[in-house]
């Protein structure tokens, strides 16, 4: 097909498949046909068979729809910036974190405040790491900032609790260090969710 | 509805008070429990053709669901709007219900049957009037003063023009319900439930020789009982919750058991003048023949209000007035004519 056709706005001129929709009705005789016609279609109990039908998927073909929320949950994307998860070295399990003060510098709400100090191998080491998510908007830069991945966005959304502090602290977003070779590695943003094959769906263009 | 209970039985000899008795409590008991359980079975099936799941958490999958619907509609306030008409807003919902309950004594639902080891004949019936499906009809007609009252005395404006469209509704389905009974009437020569079932116990079910007669009943039964083709009178999305908009707690409730009771009264109706009523059919016994047709009536209104939209008052009045009223006319002038040939 060459560009010429393409350019052709022409309306008119291309082929164009007109829909065979039925005319409004002029005479009495016609207004007359189309009401026995359209009695006499059995599109109300199509109507019925298709709540039928779904009701027969939803019962025995295993297409209920419900997710019963608190008990089962959707995957989430890993787009999402939830709570922030503090991840460690696969390795030796030690944290990530090196103390840089970038997420800290960064961050625009200000809610991110840490103190370190030198270890006894000169190493340093946090001491004392807090986000207040009183004030955190979630924007992520910390997480982008971060030169070691070590804070990153995790999908921990539940966020009700009887405190705030009960999620900012450094160990609470910490990996637990026994559910280590659980540690997902973070996979950044723009990643496509985990369930992103199965919500394809084709375009319903099909008229 | 005691007094009629006595006479009943004294007129009939072989049924003793007690049979009656029994009946009574039968209906009572069982269509009471299914007008509550009816709310479950409701919820239950919209959900499952919408593949959601309804009502589960409750008792093993949602069965004790109706409990707390109920203890919640017991224990709410029961609140009186300042500027009602107090007297007329308490007894409204009783209408609705009472008559529901009235009419369903003129019913006969299951056979009759005699209690194992006793001789308690218990009738088909609790009250067998000879003007019995008049007495229904007429009956499940005077329970629409329910919502009618109600709208009015709430001194709401969505009450009112609940209170309208039940007026509308009351005006176009009633002359539909009237003619499509009348051409089974006819035909079996009687008013009496009992009668219509007899007709049918040698024969082929009346639906056979009705066809249009059924389906205009039905049609007249859905706008009857509210029923979503035709639920003008509470539309959600256009008058808020129209006559019940005022109303909370019990009083809530009396109306839509009065609703329920009255769409296993047509259910019964249906079966009895259409469907062959409680006889045997076949190889099975006429009491599991009848709880079927009542059961499938019942799943069929969930069933319509899943698939189906309401319809406007004005397209109910053109329906009613301009075409179901011809038809059944019609069908009326066609039967006769048949039956003088």
């Amino acid at each position: 097909m060459s560009l010429e056709q393409f350019k052709n706005r022409n309306v008119g001129t291309q082929n164009y498949v007109k829909l065979d929709l039925d005319h409004s009705p002029t005479t009495g005789w016609c207004q007359f046909k189309q009401v026995v016609k359209r009695t006499f279609k059995p599109e109300l109990f199509v109507g019925l068979g298709v709540t039928f039908r779904e009701m027969v998927n939803a019962l025995f073909r295993g297409k209920m729809h419900t997710t019963q929320y608190p008990f089962e949950k959707l995957p989430i994307s890993p787009r999402y910036r939830a709570i922030h998860d503090m991840l460690r070295l696969l390795e030796s399990g030690n944290y990530r974190c090196i103390g840089c003060g970038l997420c800290e510098k960064i961050c625009i709400s200000d809610c991110i405040s840490m103190e370190t100090k030198y270890d006894e191998n000169q190493r340093k080491e946090v001491s004392e790491y807090t986000i207040n998510f009183g004030r955190c908007i979630f924007c992520g830069y910390c997480a982008e900032v971060c030169p070691e991945l070590a804070i990153v966005h995790g999908g921990r959304y539940e966020n009700a609790s009887e405190q705030r502090a009960s999620f900012s602290l450094f160990e609470d977003m910490l990996t637990p260090i026994d559910q280590l070779n659980l540690q997902q590695e973070y996979a950044g943003f723009g990643a496509i969710s985990p369930n992103a094959d199965e919500n394809v769906k084709s375009t319903p263009l099909a008229y | 509805m005691v007094s009629t209970i006595f006479l009943t039985a004294t007129a009939l000899p072989e049924v003793i008070w007690i049979g009656v008795i029994i009946k009574a409590v039968l209906i009572l008991a069982v269509i009471a429990a299914i007008a509550g359980f009816g709310t479950y079975i409701e919820r239950k099936i919209l959900a499952f053709m919408q593949r959601r799941l309804g009502p589960q958490h409750v008792g093993p999958f949602g069965l004790l669901q109706l409990a707390a619907d109920g203890i919640k509609l017991f224990t709410k306030e029961d609140i009186i709007p300042q500027h009602a008409n107090k007297f007329i807003f308490s007894i409204a919902p009783v209408i609705t219900a009472a008559t529901a309950f009235i009419a369903l004594a003129a019913v006969p639902v299951f056979p009759d049957f005699t209690i194992p080891f006793t001789d308690i004949l218990v009738p088909s019936i609790a009250s067998d009037i000879n003007v019995g499906i008049l007495f229904v009809l007429g009956m499940m007609a005077a329970g629409l003063y329910g919502p009618l009252l109600a709208g009015m005395s709430q001194g709401n404006k969505w009450g009112i023009i609940g209170s309208a469209r039940t007026a509308i509704q009351f005006l176009s389905y009633e002359v539909v319900t009237g003619l499509s009974v009348l051409a089974p009437i006819m035909m079996v020569g009687s008013l009496s439930f009992v009668d219509f079932n007899d007709y049918q116990t040698d024969g082929l079910w009346l639906v056979v020789y009705q066809p249009i007669a059924f389906v205009l009943f039905l049609i007249a039964g859905f706008a009857e009982t509210n029923r979503t083709p035709f639920d003008l009178l509470e539309h959600e999305a256009e008058i808020i919750s129209g006559y019940v908009t005022e109303y909370s707690g019990m009083r809530w409730g009396l109306f839509f058991i009065g609703e329920y009771a009255n769409m296993i009264t047509i259910g019964v109706i249906a079966s009895i003048v259409f469907l062959g009523g409680y006889n045997d059919f076949l190889f099975i016994p006429g009491w599991i023949m009848i709880i079927g047709k009542i059961a499938f009536s019942f799943f069929f209104m969930l069933w319509v209000r899943a698939a189906w939209p309401h319809v406007r008052p004005d397209q109910l009045m053109w329906l009613c007035w301009k075409v179901l009223m011809p038809l059944a006319v019609i069908n009326v002038l066609i039967t006769g004519l048949v039956i003088m040939i």
